[in-house]
């Protein structure tokens, strides 16, 4: 058994210790909202928080969060509300939607660690995240976005 | 063909099948509205919609969303017509049933070709048009009053002589007894609410909070999940296996052999990856395990020496070729491409004694269901699919491979499975875009103008290869943006060869015109240069018989300042297409850093779609294929060795990312045409644009994709 909180819950899961995080969100827990998309932490669809830093779940073993507090995309905010996912919304980045989880979770990584991130800053955090659909220009203008609604700008 | 499926024909054979699930909407999910649709109060007078007696508007969408907007799109279009709230109508994805819900136009239950508009349009309007007209009838008769006299607006019937109002809702039960109007009026286009004007995605809600379920993301109870380990080699076999190791792994519930290898089935897709790990298969590769990406050049030079078949031949272009002017020759090569959809092929099926069930993130629920009711020898209308959201399509997800995987194992294991596919399943079992080779020759004469072009192109046929076109015919798909080139050239021969080595071929996001795009369009420019022309002046002189090319060129040179200076090192280039019904031109911004390096800085583009339904939709899906060409123009190769693919995940397969981002600008221009498509359109000009561009940076001609950087090194 190994314990974690995920999204504020405790949990007692029975998977073996080199399983991915991932497996045990989507599976064990049944959280679908983190998705697998290169097994190998290239592409960042799976990422998640743990202890509010973004990983890949993909390739983090469970034995490396025994304990820990683990933020997936369900648990990032009540309603969906995140100034990130406020900002995805008025700039209107998704299209086919999948790798949109991970790239959440790490804009609001960044702007957690970065309230006014750069462009530079943007190509660091978020260089590791895939996007096939090309959404690329709007996650870049969302970031900023997101930066002012967070600051309480209209 | 066309023509509206009748209320009656509806309750014959219709909705009863099961709508699918709903996805777009936090309303109700699954078949409950199916079973309303034949009780009393609700009106549905086809099956592309339904009211009920709460005034709630469902609209059925038979275009899989797979990132190309059609659950916003389908929508707008009917609730446009209906002169329904778009804000409050629900949109289900409907089931496989092509009776009902084909494309009018290819009669099939299977989109791609950028068809979802262009395709539906005209059936969509006038689905939603006879529904308004029966509403408004419907209303008339209520009061007693000529239906002349009555209006419709906003989900509601209005009699201005007299101020009453009913809405929707009110009008169901009266509206359902009425005949279905077979040539309603449509509306006039300056009536439209939502058609042509920028409406934000309808399914944003469910993708930014993990909640939209694809087909990874399938529960179905009892549900187990397996992998299959398939031979690395194209069409190989297996020869035995031993799965004493696998089925020991804790989990592992089966390991049964399936058409496609070998499947380990297990509770969980990580476990059933530890089986596979412990598997052991003898393969019997088969004659594919000869061929190699060294062999197929050798084969495709070999013959480009040889005549083909002649795809179009105007004036005589041998005989002026021959004449004993300056010839200017070129070959361009392209790379066999996989499609690397985000999420990963994956379905899921249960496949029961009297009825079998699949969700897939497909393309083709036509195709589906047909696939499952071939496998289990059941009837199609014992097969329900439901088509779940697509995490990327770009044509990948319209062939059957992975519907077989699912239906074959459930149907072995006897219970429910998902079968999901590693990311290097994905890379090493795709259906590529075709690798080719194509020989050019041209004169110009003493004006510089083309005065004989000569193109033969090597390379398999998609169509052929599928069954979908003759063997020994010219594949259409193959010289798509070739033949039918836009430039005024009098003495004109094509020629297309057919050289299939067995590659598993697909339809990749802008299929034919992906590759010729760029082989056309770069090979304009080095017959501009090689006249001394501005390459824009140039092509603007040749297109007097393709003049809304001309149009978006002009509106793309003019947006990006043609001409204009740029900061040192940037360098600008320009190409023009016409595919699946559109038009567009590219220029590219352009440096070329010394180690070689390209970058594209800016992508001006100029699209002339006809009718624009979502203007907003158009400049996504614009910056999405550019961002889709300039992955493929930089990095984009697959390779074969002894019958396999040499790449397999991001690492030696990269996408393009968010730092090599270009700035990309789109403007529409409004043709007042019937609506091309737009998925597609945005590819073929990219990587001609940023190769013209790294030419006119560097005088290095880029005749093979993709670009070598070492070729553009400096000392």
């Amino acid at each position: 058994m190994i314990s974690l909180t995920v999204n504020g819950k405790l949990h007692q899961v029975d998977v073996p210790p080199e399983m991915p995080l991932l497996w045990a969100i989507r599976e064990t827990l049944g959280l679908t909202g983190t998705k697998y998309g290169c097994g190998m932490a290239l592409c960042g669809a799976c990422t998640v928080h743990l202890n509010g830093d973004p990983v890949r779940a993909c390739v983090t073993p469970m034995s490396a969060v025994a304990g820990k507090s683990v933020t997936t995309i369900e648990g990032l905010s009540d309603k969906g509300d995140h100034p990130v996912q406020r900002a995805w919304t008025e700039v209107d980045v998704p299209q086919c939607g999948y790798c949109q989880p991970g790239q959440i979770m790490s804009a609001a990584a960044l702007l957690a660690a970065k309230p006014s991130p750069t462009d530079a800053d943007i190509d660091d955090a978020m260089s590791g995240n895939i996007c096939r659909c090309g959404t690329y220009q709007r996650i870049r203008a969302a970031i900023h976005r997101a930066a002012a609604l967070k600051k309480g700008g209209a | 063909m066309n023509a509206l499926i009748t209320r009656r024909a509806l309750l014959r054979g219709g909705l009863a099948v099961g709508a699918g699930l709903t996805v777009g909407f936090p309303v109700a999910r699954g078949a409950r509205g199916a079973a309303l649709a034949q009780t009393a109060g609700v009106f549905a007078p086809n099956q592309w919609l339904r009211i009920d007696r709460d005034g709630v508007v469902t609209i059925v969408n038979s275009v899989p969303e797979m990132g190309q907007g059609s659950l916003t799109t389908t929508s707008m279009i009917i609730a446009d017509e209906l002169d329904a709230i778009l804000d409050q109508v629900r949109v289900e994805q409907a089931p496989a049933n092509p009776a009902l819900y084909k494309n009018p136009v290819t009669g099939t239950q299977s989109y791609g070709g950028s068809r979802g508009v262009r395709d539906h349009l005209a059936m969509w309007r006038k689905a939603a048009a006879a529904a308004r007209e029966m509403l408004a009838q419907a209303a008339a008769d209520e009061w007693g009053v000529p239906v002349e006299s009555v209006e419709t607006e906003q989900g509601a019937v209005v009699h201005r002589p007299s101020g009453r109002r009913l809405l929707y809702g009110q009008l169901v039960d009266r509206a359902q007894q009425l005949p279905v109007p077979q040539n309603p009026a449509l509306k006039s286009p300056d009536k439209f609410r939502y058609i042509g004007k920028p409406v934000k995605r309808r399914d944003t809600p469910e993708k930014i909070t993990g909640r939209g379920i694809y087909g990874t993301d399938v529960q179905v109870p009892g549900m187990l999940v397996a992998s299959i380990e398939r031979c690395p080699v194209f069409g190989g076999k297996v020869k035995s296996f031993d799965a004493t190791a696998a089925t020991r792994v804790k989990g592992v519930k089966h390991v049964v052999q399936v058409s496609n290898g070998i499947a380990v089935v297990a509770d969980g897709f990580w476990t059933a990856l530890q089986g596979r790990r412990a598997l052991r298969v003898t393969w019997d590769e088969g004659p594919m395990a000869q061929v190699s990406s060294t062999m197929i050049t050798r084969e495709y030079e070999a013959a480009a020496k040889q005549p083909g078949q002649v795809a179009r031949n105007d004036g005589d272009a041998e005989k002026v070729l021959a004449a004993g002017g300056r010839v200017h020759e070129a070959v361009y090569q392209v790379p066999f491409l996989e499609h690397a959809c985000m999420e990963p092929m994956n379905a899921t099926a249960q496949v029961m004694p009297d009825a079998c069930v699949v969700w897939a993130p497909t393309q083709n629920p036509g195709g589906t269901q047909a696939t499952a009711a071939r496998l289990t020898g059941l009837p199609p209308e014992k097969v329900t699919v439901h088509t779940t959201l697509l995490g990327g399509g770009f044509g990948r997800r319209g062939e059957q491979d992975f519907i077989v995987d699912a239906v074959e194992t459930s149907k072995a294991v006897g219970a429910p499975v998902k079968v999901m596919w590693t990311r290097e399943d994905d890379i090493t079992h795709g259906f590529y875009r075709p690798a080719t080779y194509n020989l050019f020759r041209a004169t110009l004469d003493a004006r510089g103008v083309p005065a004989a072009w000569f193109t033969r192109m090597v390379g398999p046929g998609i169509l052929i290869q599928k069954g979908r076109a003759q063997a020994g015919t010219i594949d259409a798909a193959a010289v798509e943006a070739v033949r039918n080139m836009p430039y005024d050239v009098p003495n004109l021969r094509i020629e297309w060869t057919n050289k299939d080595l067995g590659i598993p071929l697909g339809f990749w996001r802008s299929v034919g015109p992906s590759q010729n795009g760029f082989i056309i369009e770069s090979f304009i420019d080095e017959l501009a240069h090689l006249a001394g022309k501005d390459p824009y002046e140039y092509r603007r002189a040749l297109l007097g018989k393709s003049p809304r090319h001309k149009a978006v060129l002009e509106l793309a040179a003019t947006r990006a300042n043609w001409g204009a200076p740029l900061p040192t090192g940037h360098t600008r280039g320009i190409a023009v297409a016409f595919s699946y019904g559109s038009y567009v031109a590219h220029v590219a911004e352009v440096s070329v850093a010394r180690d070689g390096a390209v970058r594209t800085h800016r992508l001006v583009a100029a699209i002339d779609a006809g009718l624009a339904v979502n203007p907003e939709n158009v400049k996504a899906q614009m910056e999405g294929g550019a961002v889709y060409a300039l992955t493929a123009a930089l990095y984009g190769r697959i390779t074969i060795d002894r019958g396999r693919v040499q790449q397999s995940n991001f690492h030696d397969y990269p996408m393009l990312r968010i730092n090599e981002m270009p700035v990309v600008e789109v403007h529409i221009l409004d043709s007042g045409e019937a609506p091309g498509g737009l998925g597609e359109p945005g590819v073929p000009t990219v990587a001609p644009a940023v190769c013209n561009a790294i030419y006119a940076a560097t005088g290095r001609r880029i005749r093979t994709l993709p670009i070598n950087r070492d070729e553009l090194k400096r000392a």
